[in-house]
């Protein structure tokens, strides 16, 4: 089962990613090879398995709620592209 | 004064002719940088060289030892992976995305390097956000292996493996998400180790994989990769997954040998294997020989039936967590910006559309996909359901054996441009994958020679949080053989 171009200007849009026409067919082409191997895994039987989500056998990792100082205003914008009056700016989200 | 371009030029000579007298940081750093100068223009191992702040940090551990204050790092001039944070120094991620960017704030490993008196030398190139195998992904320029500058040094940390094998360094920082540190360390005949999942933290790591990435050392040998490990690993609060207990002595056992150790070497890394190059299957046999001569057991007769799903199981799970953690770069707190577009939303995608490489993009969309609607539990929560099984299979194994041995890649470095399919590129991974997957540490160490002259490493790899045997195994078998002392004709 090979992705459509469909699909692929739908994941892209999902991931906010623009592409040319040629881009899509490349991807499309490049994602379906992928896929195609790792579609391999279907096959393995995995009834009553629970999914592992890290290796570190960790749970409930807590901290104490304690404040404590943050990053200054000014280191956090120095690498803003664009800043205003202490702000991110970024264009209109409604136009 | 050292010599440096090959394995004399270690992190144990520096530190011992600083504690001697017979050098100064200074020298040692003035030294690291004119062997950038004199080879870098070939090899391209560095994106950023700090030369100012290196000799500043040099004077200060000058002093730092003339007051007796001084650590097994002090002085020792080293190399980070530029997807490691540092404050006020452009950390590139070897991306046109972050081509400008400067850390508000230095790694936890950088800050404890620092605090070791550790002096950091430049910034290494990279595969962009550390998804490769071959370095060719930078944004900026490919690295090329010091053995022969047609060839890759491996990847994703391929500058940090090609600086300490041209000899620029003696010891550097790398990360390794599904062999990033172990594979360019093999190609490029240095020692490379990924730590256990936890033993260091991830905190100004910049995000591939949250639940893959990990830390670790280059180095010329065993004993200075874990010297470098010592200084970097430990409890972190800032980073939750870090382990709360103290790290051991990494080098307690390394003067116990092998004597009656239990090594599994199982199939699918041998006789199972595909695509594997003879050259590398022999150097690994003889080493396996020399493993057998110390004393220890080696099983041939064992097996991992599902180490193969290890490599579908990473290329899901890896993207699908990239494709999360590079959602922040959409051109408005950091970054390259694309501006001029029709609306904001036009913005946003033109640019990630323009800071993004190829193999990025990708990784995301591929991530994006496993995690879309209507495909999660096919892809996404299969692959971590089989990610259980591998764990369970991996467990079961070192119930019975110490360590397993294993080739670290099918074949010796690859002619730059000579891979060019996606996927052929993603089997380069296909012996590191199953520890990443499992997060048990694991270690790269010279066993050799293959095709063309070029270096083979030899793989071990521990149960979860025992890299006090990994250590053991890797310096009973450098001891035994001299192949980690052989510099490259640059």
């Amino acid at each position: 089962m090979d992705l459509t171009s469909a699909e692929v200007r739908h994941i892209a849009l999902l991931a906010r990613i623009g592409m040319t026409d040629e881009e899509v067919a490349r991807f499309q082409s490049e994602l379906s090879s992928v896929l195609g191997h790792i579609r391999v895994l279907q096959e393995i039987e995995t009834t009553d398995v629970p999914p592992t989500a890290n290796g570190a056998d960790l749970l409930n990792v807590t901290a104490p709620d304690q404040p404590t100082p943050s990053y200054s205003r000014d280191a956090v914008l120095r690498n803003a592209p664009a800043v205003e009056e202490g702000l991110f700016r970024i264009r209109a989200v409604l136009e | 004064m050292m010599d440096p371009r090959g394995p004399g030029w270690s992190l144990a000579a520096a530190a011992r002719a600083l504690r001697d007298g017979d050098t100064t940081s200074q020298q040692l750093t003035r030294a690291a940088l004119a062997r950038v100068q004199s080879v870098d223009a070939h090899v391209r191992a560095f994106v950023t060289v700090t030369e100012e702040e290196a000799l500043a940090a040099a004077a200060a551990a000058d002093a730092r030892i003339a007051n007796e204050a001084a650590g097994p790092l002090t002085g020792v001039p080293l190399a980070l992976k530029d997807v490691i944070t540092t404050a006020g120094v452009r950390t590139t991620c070897g991306s046109k995305m972050l081509e400008h960017y400067e850390p508000v704030d230095d790694a936890f490993v950088t800050r404890k390097l620092k605090e070791a008196g550790a002096v950091v030398v430049g910034k290494t190139n990279m595969d962009e956000f550390a998804m490769g195998s071959s370095t060719e992904h930078s944004a900026f320029f490919p690295t090329r292996n010091p053995w022969n500058l047609d060839c890759v040094p491996g990847g994703s940390s391929g500058g940090s493996a090609a600086a300490v094998a041209a000899g620029m360094v003696p010891v550097s920082l790398g990360s390794d998400t599904g062999g990033s540190i172990r594979q360019p360390a093999a190609f490029c005949g240095v020692v490379g180790m990924k730590p256990t999942y936890g033993r260091v933290s991830r905190y100004g790591l910049i995000a591939f994989a949250n639940s893959l990435d990990q830390i670790g050392p280059f180095a010329h040998s065993v004993e200075d990769a874990a010297t470098l490990l010592q200084a970097i690993a430990g409890h972190d609060p800032c980073d939750s997954t870090s382990a709360a207990y103290p790290a051991p002595d990494f080098a307690s056992e390394f003067d116990r040998g092998i004597e009656g150790l239990r090594i599994a070497a199982p199939r699918e890394f041998f006789t199972d294997a595909d695509r594997m190059e003879p050259e590398v299957a022999e150097a690994v046999e003889a080493a396996i020989a020399v493993l057998e001569e110390q004393g220890a057991v080696v099983d041939r007769d064992t097996s991992l039936p599902l180490a193969k799903a290890a490599l579908p199981v990473y290329y899901i799970i890896a993207p699908s967590e990239a494709s999360a953690n590079l959602a922040r770069y959409d051109g408005v707190k950091y970054g390259y910006a694309y501006r001029g577009g029709d609306s904001m939303w036009d913005d946003m995608e033109k640019t990630r559309q323009h800071g993004f490489g190829d193999e990025v993009k990708r990784r995301i969309l591929l991530g994006t996909y496993a995690l879309s609607a209507g495909y999660y539990d096919a892809y996404y929560l299969q692959a971590q359901k089989v990610r259980t099984l591998i764990r369970r299979e991996l467990r079961e194994l070192f119930s019975r054996y110490q360590l397993i041995v294993a080739p670290t890649a099918p074949t010796v470095a690859f002619r730059i441009g000579a891979v060019s399919d996606p996927y052929e590129m993603y089997l380069n991974d296909i012996f590191t994958l199953p520890a990443s997957i499992a997060g048990l540490p694991a270690i790269s160490q010279p066993c050799g020679f293959g095709r063309d002259g070029l270096p083979v490493g030899l793989q071990f790899v521990a149960d979860s949080w025992d890299e006090v045997t990994l250590f053991r195994g890797a310096a009973a078998y450098e001891r035994a053989t001299d192949w980690h002392t052989r510099p490259p004709a640059l």
